[in-house]
C-alpha cells in the first residue's frame, strides 16, 4: 500500500547522551532523508530518499526513548534509528515498533483483534447474528477513503470496469485539487468503488473541457455487469 | 433521487475517515439509478466478504503473511491480501 504510515518506537540508545543534542540530531532525520534498506530487507539494496513527515520524541527514560514517527511508505523504522544512533555517536537500535497508522486506517473503533473477529464469526455462524461481524468487515471503499476522488455518470461505470479509461463527459463530480499524476479512485453516485487510476488532467480542466481522457485506469475494482452497458459498439448493424 | 442523496453522503463520510478535506467540484448534475448497484453500507455478509476490509490489530510475532493465511482459514475464503500490519486484509473477488 503506497500511502503514508505513522510509529510509535522505542529507540534504545547503547550509552547515554545529552538530552538537548539527542534533540538536535532527531530533527535533523525530519524532512528528506538518504536511506539504504537493511540486509534483510524486500527491496532492491540500494540508497534512496524517502521523506520523514515528523518525529516526536514523547518521553524519555534513559536508556529508552519513544517517538511518534510519521513517514513516507517504504522508509526503514529500524534503519532509521540505528542511523540517528550513530549520527549521535552513541549507537542505538530498535527495540519495539508499532504501527499506529497505514493510509486512512488507525488505532479507532475499527481495529479489531484476531479475538474480536474470531467471537463475531462465531456469533454468526452458531448464533445466525451477523451484527458484529458487519461492523468489523468495513465496505472495500474505506480502503481507499483517504485518496482524493471522483464519482461517474451511470452509464460510464460498465465501460470502466471493461478497462476503459474515464473520459471527461462520464465525470458528475471531482474532489478540487487534483494534480496530474495524482492516484485517484474512481466512484458510483452511489458510493460504490469502481476503479483506482491515474489524473491525465487537473480537476479544474476536468470541470473545463468538453472531451478527453480525465483518469486512466489502473485497476479495475467492481465486477464486470453491475451497471448497465452504455457505449456503442464498433460494427454497425 | 433519494439513493444519490445517499450516495454523496457516503462518500462524505468516507473523506471524513480517510481525513481528506477537499471540497466537491460538480461537473454535471446526475442522478444514479436503483434498478442497478447498491449503496455499499447496504451490502449483505457474502457482499462483504466479497468487497470488504478489516482494520486488524495484528498480534507482535506472526508475520502478516502467517496471519492472513490464518483469516482466509477463519472466514473460509480464497483470496485476502494485506496493505501492511494495520490493514491485513482486503478481499478482491
Amino acid at each position: 500500500m503506497l500511502s503514508n504510515k505513522e510509529y510509535v518506537a522505542i529507540m534504545q540508545l547503547h550509552k547515554s547522551a545529552d538530552e538537548r543534542k539527542l534533540r538536535k540530531v532527531v530533527s535533523e532525520f525530519v524532512g528528506r532523508i538518504y536511506q539504504k534498506p537493511p540486509v534483510r530487507s524486500s527491496v532492491k539494496r540500494v540508497l534512496r530518499i524517502k521523506e520523514v513527515y515528523s518525529i516526536e520524541i514523547l518521553e524519555i527514560e534513559y536508556p529508552y526513548v519513544l517517538m511518534w514517527i510519521s513517514c513516507q511508505h517504504g522508509t526503514y523504522v529500524r534503519k532509521l534509528i540505528h542511523d540517528i544512533g550513530d549520527v549521535l555517536g552513541v549507537g542505538a537500535h530498535m527495540r519495539e515498533l508499532r504501527r499506529v497508522k497505514t493510509g486512512p486506517f488507525k488505532e479507532d473503533k475499527t481495529l479489531v483483534t484476531l479475538h474480536q473477529l474470531s467471537e463475531a464469526l462465531y456469533v454468526y455462524r452458531e448464533l445466525k447474528d451477523d451484527s458484529l461481524l458487519r461492523k468489523i468487515i468495513l465496505p472495500i471503499e474505506y480502503a481507499v477513503s483517504h485518496l482524493p476522488k471522483v464519482a461517474v455518470l451511470d452509464g460510464a461505470v460498465e465501460a470502466l470496469t471493461h478497462g476503459a479509461d474515464l473520459a471527461v463527459p462520464g465525470v458528475s463530480m471531482i474532489h478540487e485539487g487534483i494534480r496530474k499524476g495524482d492516484t485517484v479512485a474512481i466512484f458510483t453516485l452511489k458510493g460504490e468503488l469502481v476503479a483506482i487510476g491515474q489524473a491525465l488532467m487537473h480537476s479544474e480542466q476536468v470541470i473545463e473541457a468538453s472531451r478527453g481522457i480525465a483518469i486512466k485506469v489502473k485497476r479495475v475494482i467492481m465486477p464486470r455487469g453491475v451497471y448497465p452497458k452504455r457505449w456503442r459498439s464498433g460494427q454497425r448493424k | 433521487m433519494e439513493i444519490t442523496k445517499k450516495g454523496i453522503e457516503f462518500l462524505q463520510k468516507l473523506d471524513m475517515f480517510g481525513d481528506v478535506k477537499r471540497r466537491w467540484i460538480v461537473r454535471k448534475e446526475a442522478e444514479t439509478s436503483s434498478k442497478h448497484g447498491k449503496l455499499p453500507f447496504e451490502r449483505n455478509i457474502n457482499e462483504l466478504l466479497d468487497y470488504g476490509v478489516i482494520n486488524l490489530d495484528k498480534p507482535p510475532g506472526p508475520t502478516s503473511h502467517e496471519v492472513v493465511a490464518w483469516i482466509k482459514k477463519l472466514l473460509n475464503i480464497r483470496k485476502a491480501g494485506h496493505g501492511g500490519t494495520l490493514v491485513p486484509v482486503h478481499l478482491p473477488r
